[in-house]
């Protein structure tokens, strides 16, 4: 899960608006980054699941995830771009990676962070990365070690309010970031596909909920699904891709794969980005060419 | 031209992070498939010692039943009753040879008491000697057992936990037994998996421990409703009570958990005592299910401080199976082995073994966990696990049983699992929220692990190559040496399976020497007791324990195995009353009985 917000590798390209925040009496205006806002929650997550429940495997191994994220975001902008990155991607990266991959072995965290940082720059079509970077980034591990490595599943606190408070919090946050409809369309989706999945199975409809309940979907939900860098453009797009992405997941399940959100995304993001970036390049396409039918008659 | 090449390099850096598993995999692999290459006929020769399975051979024809509980969780039954079969060793009637009592818990089973005959062959005699009729719906069915001494009359009387009323049997003489459950003021039913006897205050008396799993209001065959699961797969504190039963002698015990601070909601799996510190005094590990351990520093037989977080070993959540401890370094000191649950590509807790720290000690103790570094931390749904000698090369082996439901082959039930299990409190721990299992498999038919010892750091696995080649669903594992040869045999006690007796073959040129401890002031079974032999330069330490590994008790009788051409210098015990005894001519090759002075 990535760049909830991610920050491009150069700040002149970015995307997410800086606000400013009014300061003291003496007049002074503290420039509030906007960007630092998905750092800042995804934080307090890993502040409130540790302080009530103690969730991490261990402080180095998210504190390896973290470094590790840092530290590859840095070499690749520098030798890539011949610029110093702005880091709130690659941190939110890190603490996804020391939240969502859970192994007794040290070397998962590092590498998957690595992974997930590199796949930034290699995956790239017409200057996008088409995959959320932690979202891949985990897929790989879980694909190629899952001798090694799960994802958390069952590892988190099952109590009510840690979640109620994460989850209001995220949601008051993502409606000022002005992605809450993606996130109510997946919960909406989700919701309505436990209960075709009941019908379908035959089992009780709380046992399909039940994932949702859990710490790894508020990350997905809030992090994952809803990052700019990696999400169509249009609202009803954005709209449409978490509809699928609940969708694929609902047929994942069926078939019972254990880890069935992140495959769906792993699947859906990169087909919608493409889609996306195949329309968008039809349209200029359509509105060139008459641009260029009209310059090559006035000139000739 | 220069950033085409830089985007090449960063293809191949980046295709070659995604190679680090699969290589990774295939080193593994390769070591593995050379460390297992050749016939189990070799194994005697490349490891120096091979398992055969003698069970009906020696006339051990014991199948463990299961229960059937309350109809409300017929759809979870095989996840539910999913315990009970138990093996605790004893010599009961004193003639030298150690015998087995196993537990069945399927209502109207019987548990058996296999005598050893010593020729060889064993007998059950449970029901001739009234320890056979305990699983009854009314009463609860059995856990487990563990054997102890209690009133020091040199005869190891039993303590049979259940899913019920817990029973304590007093042993007449090895002649039979006498039940003692009203005397010693045992409570009416508790939902234990774990009891271990111990003398917490080292007044001379054995005291019982006892983890209660569900909690003791529930009765599994009548539920007043289905809320009777975890509240959480990792966090829960809606288990059982612990109870510690200090003797009072006489025969009568006075329940004191509340005073010595032995008190937790966790789900207790699994519990052993030992003296980490070197206090005289026996501290108390709990691995706990859905949860994180405790480990208990006995306060000089006072109180009992929870040090779980401070020591290191209290502070990931798992699935806490068992508690074995091991002097695997022959540093004098004991790891501590926790099994947990790994199934590749969902759930990988591994299994824990915690090495102190260097340069701790003392009520400044911490523990690492080397399980991965030494080799020990991935085996499937890990049950009972025990340290001994198993080829007698002076270095403690482990060996370790798994798998939880062994049901239609080729199914698979985790998906349906860890999708509950992820959930709300309010949806986890409702029974009625589980999808059936429907016949399905969960993490069934596992390969068994022996890991070697190369004294060095390092565990090699050679289950199948020596002959551990079973795929039940293993519970409780005891190793004890059936046939006084001076060779660790381990009796595996397996759910819904037979019990299987592995006869252990071992090379010949590896010397040995074992300790029967007899209490004086001390307890008599001389439980707490510590042994620490002095030989070619190296020292080993085992404790006699009252109950270790999952729903198990090995022999009392301590066994070290001393490798070529050995030379022993001087062994030392520290018995549990504080007297330090050395012994400097023990016999090589002998079971050398030892009265404490």
């Amino acid at each position: 899960m990535n760049p909830a917000y991610s920050p491009p590798a150069s700040p002149s390209t970015g995307e997410a608006p800086e606000s400013t925040v009014s300061g003291s009496a003496r007049g002074r205006r503290f420039r509030y980054d906007s960007r630092l806002t998905a750092p800042l929650f995804i934080t307090l997550i890993l502040l409130v699941g540790q302080l009530s429940f103690g969730i991490l495997e261990s402080y180095y191994k998210t504190a390896l995830a973290i470094g590790t994220a840092i530290l590859v975001e840095v070499v690749l902008a520098r030798v890539f771009t011949g610029k110093w990155p702005h880091l709130a991607s690659a941190y939110i990266s890190g603490i996804s990676v020391g939240i969502l991959v859970r192994s007794p072995a040290v070397w998962p965290y590092a590498l998957c962070s690595a992974i997930s940082i590199t796949s930034k720059y290699v995956l790239r079509v017409k200057g996008r990365h088409i995959w959320n970077p932690s979202n891949f980034g985990i897929c790989a591990m879980l694909f190629l070690a899952s001798d090694s490595v799960a994802s958390l599943s069952v590892q988190w606190g099952n109590f009510v309010w840690p979640m109620l408070v994460v989850w209001a919090l995220g949601s008051i946050i993502i409606w000022r970031l002005k992605r809450f409809h993606i996130c109510a369309t997946y919960v909406l989706s989700f919701l309505f596909f436990s209960f075709l999945r009941s019908w379908l199975t035959g089992h009780p409809f709380l046992a399909e909920v039940a994932p949702i309940t859990g710490p790894m979907y508020q990350l997905f939900v809030f992090f994952m699904i809803t990052d700019p860098k990696t999400t169509v453009k249009s609202k009803p797009g954005q709209c449409a891709v978490a509809f699928s992405v609940a969708l694929v997941e609902m047929i994942l399940r069926l078939n019972e794969n254990v880890h069935a959100p992140y495959y769906a995304l792993f699947i859906v993001g990169p087909i919608a980005n493409l889609i996306e970036m195949w329309w968008t390049a039809r349209g200029s396409a359509a509105t060139a060419e008459p641009a260029l039918t009209a310059a090559a008659r006035n000139n000739g | 031209m220069q950033v085409r090449i830089s985007k090449i390099i960063l293809v191949i850096f980046f295709l070659g992070l995604l190679a680090v598993p699969l290589v990774l995999k295939r080193l593994s692999n390769r070591s593995e498939a050379a460390r297992l290459a050749g016939d189990p006929g070799s194994a005697l020769s490349r490891y120096g010692f091979r398992f055969e399975e003698v069970s009906k051979a020696s006339g051990v024809n014991f199948t463990h039943k299961a229960p059937q509980l309350d109809p409300k969780l017929e759809h979870i039954m095989p996840q539910v009753a999913s315990m009970g079969a138990a093996v605790a060793v004893a010599d009961f009637d004193r003639d030298g040879w150690q015998d087995l009592y196993v537990t069945s818990s399927g209502e109207g089973s019987f548990n058996a008491l296999y005598r050893n005959l010593g020729d060889g062959t064993f007998r059950d005699v449970a029901g001739e000697v009234g320890l056979a009729d305990l699983n009854r719906k009314e009463t609860g069915v059995s856990m487990g057992a563990v054997w102890g001494d209690y009133d020091n009359d040199g005869y190891e009387d039993l303590f049979v936990y259940k899913w019920g009323r817990p029973e304590l049997f007093h042993n007449d003489g090895g002649r039979g037994f006498t039940r003692a459950t009203e005397k010693a003021s045992l409570p009416q039913w508790v939902n234990a998996n774990s009891a271990v006897w111990l003398d917490y205050d080292r007044d001379g008396r054995l005291d019982l421990f006892v983890g209660g799993y569900y909690p003791e209001s529930v009765d599994l065959w009548n539920l007043k409703d289905t809320r009777m699961m975890p509240e959480s797969f990792e966090y829960a504190q809606n288990g059982g009570r612990k109870y510690l039963f200090h003797n009072l002698g006489g025969g009568s015990f006075e329940e004191v958990s509340e005073q010595v601070g032995l008190q937790s909601r966790r789900w207790a799996l699994a519990a052993s005592a030992a003296d980490l510190r070197g206090t005289g005094f026996p501290d108390l590990f709990i691995a706990n299910d859905y949860g994180v351990a405790e480990l208990f520093f006995n306060e000089r037989g006072k109180r009992f401080r929870e040090v779980g977080k401070a020591t290191g070993v209290g502070f990931a959540p798992k699935s806490g199976m068992n508690v074995a401890y091991g002097d695997i370094l022959n540093t004098g000191r004991f790891s501590i082995y926790i099994t947990n649950i790994s199934e590749e590509g969902v759930l990988i807790q591994g299994n824990n073994l915690w090495v102190p720290r260097e340069g701790t000690s003392g009520d400044k103790l911490q523990y690492e966990n080397l399980a991965r570094d030494m080799g020990v931390e991935l085996g499937g749904w890990s049950f009972g696990a025990q340290f001994g000698d198993l080829n007698n090369d002076g270095f403690q082996d482990l060996y370790l049983t798994n798998g939880y439901v062994s049901a239609d082959k080729g199914t698979n039930y985790w998906y349906d699992f860890s999708k509950v299990a992820g959930g709300n409190s309010t949806i986890i721990s409702d029974a009625k929220n589980w999808p059936p299992m429907g016949g399905r498999s969960l993490s069934g038919y596992q390969q068994k692990k022996v890991w070697i010892n190369d004294g060095a750091g390092k565990f090699s696995e050679v289950a199948q190559v020596v002959g551990a080649s079973d795929t039940y669903d293993g519970r409780s594992v005891a190793l004890v040496d059936l046939w006084n040869r001076g060779a660790l045999d381990a009796v595996v006690a397996n759910q819904r399976g037979p019990l299987l007796v592995y006869k252990n073959s071992v090379a010949p040129e590896n010397d040995w020497i074992d300790f029967e401890l007899e209490g004086g002031s001390s307890n008599r079974s001389a439980i707490g007791a510590q042994v620490r032999v002095y030989w070619n330069g190296q020292v080993q330490m085992q404790e006699v324990s009252g109950g270790s590994g999952f729903c198990a008790q090995n022999q009392r009788r301590v066994h070290f195995g001393l490798g070529k051409n050995a030379s022993v210098e001087r062994v030392v015990i520290h018995w549990p009353s504080g007297k330090i005894q050395n012994i400097l001519t023990p016999r090589i090759g002998k079971v050398n009985t030892v009265k404490e002075p």
